[in-house]
């Protein structure tokens, strides 16, 4: 079984990794959700906090929007699949990573799209 | 104003030299240019309708586009320093301005957002010392070294300065650096002399004024308060500023707004204060020329720069710049001081500091016309001084000086003794320069001007522009 974090900003994927409160924890097996989703709200943003917790509940993957070289370089070292510089809306992101069709960067946000809330 | 055409956007913003880009009332962009697309990793086209920040990834306090909604509600501009990280994980430190766009109905209708790229501007502020030779702010000393370590502490904050010093000991160029390397420095530094103008004048220079507030005024004039505006005032001589205008600064500094003379409506500022007085302002307060609480408003960060005889390791530094930037402006090849000279320049205490020292380098450069600046090439005032000291310590009274005659045709002067220069300016000292050299030659002219290295033509001309000639 697989582990996924996301830290969210409102209906969205945070821009930014070293200032998300909101992290999203879902497990998943052969392209299905395992159970529910789980959010946590930290007390505040702190990228080594993020990444201890990522070790701490054995995270196997991680989506987020912008992410330092260092912390990025980090996760992978410890074996989490990073998806980086990922932009949309969080339920379509996890449906991709579910399905195994998210890339590294994808924008999945289009110009005539109603936007959901930042 | 309505433009007569209309500008192609796209091309608009590529004549910005920073990172910049065009949102819509609801924060989607719009458009970027080229150094945007660059900084961010993202292609225009593959972002385009996608929230700005979510693309631009600062932490200037834009969670959820606060910043952009701030901008868009007040109309006012906003500028945060901060960083963005970009898709290639690297943080950029950027100064990020916020403004709102109206259509020619005056309607909002989006906003312009740069992010101008400060990562030199931070290095340069972080590496520190060294950089500072090169805006000629030369101090080794430990004394001047305290003022450096001050420059980042006083740029970082918003707080009032006040810098003393005697006249020549730099101030002005202290106030210029603390401006640049703070975060106002892409906004103006306006320098106001409050000793130079009269008390109605530097009102009206201070906080401008409406049209009709006097005779004279016949438009509309903005004032240095508000062109300073997100930027730095830098009041100089503030000590010799008049009584009933230290109250309206006083009142400026406490509420961050004032009326124009003349006019009904406050105007709201963001303006630094830098204040600078070669008066002992202390003094002043218990003569009652100076108001107390201005003096405690001003004083919040004291520096005092020191005169140049209590830093006199810091003066060989000096000579040896001020030589080498005058060698090279007039293409000269002078190497250095002869050690004659160079003993009589660190005798020599320099009352005028920095600056009279500069100007004594200026002088020496000028009229030597070997490798080596001698003692005989310095400016005479100078050994008139140190003898005049000289004979004070022997109790022996002075003799009265020579003053300068307004014609050199005196064939009475059989004497070689150089004349006592009263004003320390370039013009003062060439034409005493040129008097010496007429008397010496008994006002031949030829071979007065053949002493000075110059053609008899330029002596004429020099000697009719400084009176000589009738």
């Amino acid at each position: 079984m697989r582990k996924l974090l996301i830290p969210i900003q409102g209906d969205f994927v945070a821009p930014r990794f070293d200032l998300a409160t909101e992290i999203l924890i879902v497990r998943f097996e052969n392209q299905k959700m395992v159970g529910e989703p789980k959010t946590i709200i930290m007390e505040r943003p702190s990228e080594e906090n993020l990444c201890q917790m990522a070790v701490e509940e054995n995270i196997t993957d991680m989506v987020c929007g912008g992410i330092e070289e260092l912390h990025y370089n980090f996760l992978v070292w410890k074996k989490v699949t990073v998806l980086d510089a990922v932009i949309g809306d969080w339920r379509t992101v996890l449906d991709k990573t579910l399905a195994g069709t998210l890339s590294q960067g994808e924008i999945l946000i289009h110009s005539d799209d109603e936007q959901p809330m930042l | 104003m309505t433009l007569p055409f209309h500008p192609d956007i796209s091309l608009l913003l590529e004549g910005i030299p920073h990172p910049a880009m065009i949102l819509n009332t609801g924060f989607r962009i719009l458009s970027m240019n080229r150094l945007m697309e660059a900084m961010t990793g993202y292609p225009k086209q593959r972002v385009s309708g996608v929230h700005g920040e979510l693309v631009v990834r600062s932490n200037t306090g834009n969670a959820r586009g606060q910043l952009y909604s701030h901008v868009l509600q007040t109309g006012e501009a906003a500028s945060v320093t901060g960083d963005v990280l970009n898709c290639y994980r690297r943080k950029i430190p950027v100064q990020y301005t916020v403004s709102m766009l109206r259509d020619e109905s005056g309607g909002k209708c989006g906003l312009l957002v740069i992010a101008e790229n400060i990562a030199a501007r931070q290095h340069n502020a972080k590496t520190g010392k060294g950089d500072f030779n090169s805006i000629e702010l030369i101090g080794y000393s430990p004394k001047m070294q305290k003022v450096f370590d001050m420059i980042p502490l006083m740029a970082q904050t918003d707080a009032s300065v006040l810098l003393t010093g005697e006249t020549g000991t730099g101030k002005d160029k202290i106030a210029e650096i603390v401006h640049q390397q703070s975060s106002r420095a892409r906004f103006p530094f306006i320098k106001v002399n409050c000793g130079a103008l009269p008390l109605g004048l530097l009102e009206s220079e201070l906080f401008g004024h409406v049209k009709g507030a006097f005779t004279g005024a016949s438009r509309n004039k903005p004032g240095m308060f508000k062109l300073a505006d997100r930027g730095t005032l830098f009041l100089t001589e503030v000590g010799d500023m008049p009584m009933p205008l230290q109250v309206k600064l006083l009142s400026v500094l406490d509420d961050r707004k004032f009326v124009p003379v003349g006019g009904e409506e406050s105007i709201r500022v963001d303006v630094r204060i830098i204040a600078a007085t070669h008066w002992p302002l202390r003094e002043q307060v218990r003569n009652h020329t100076f108001r107390e609480d201005l003096f405690y408003r001003l004083n919040v960060l004291h520096v005092h720069l020191p005169p140049l005889r209590e830093r006199e390791s810091d003066v060989r530094y000096l000579l040896d710049h001020f030589l080498q930037k005058f060698t090279t402006a007039l293409g000269k090849s002078i190497v250095g001081f002869t050690p004659a000279a160079m003993q009589s320049l660190l005798n020599y205490h320099f009352p005028g500091n920095v600056r009279e020292l500069s100007n004594i380098v200026e002088y020496a450069v000028n009229i030597c016309k070997k490798k080596k600046i001698n003692k005989e090439q310095l400016p005479t005032y100078l050994f008139d001084k140190q003898l005049q000291e000289n004979r004070q310590n022997e109790t022996v009274p002075a003799k009265a000086v020579e003053p300068i005659h307004p014609t050199s045709n005196r064939s009475d002067a059989g004497e070689d003794r150089p004349t006592e220069i009263n004003g320390s300016s370039w013009v003062d000292i060439e034409r005493q320069m040129m008097v010496d050299a007429l008397r010496k030659y008994g006002g031949n002219r030829t071979k007065a001007a053949e002493n000075l290295g110059w053609g008899r033509m330029k002596l004429w001309r020099k000697m009719k522009n400084s009176g000589l000639l009738q």
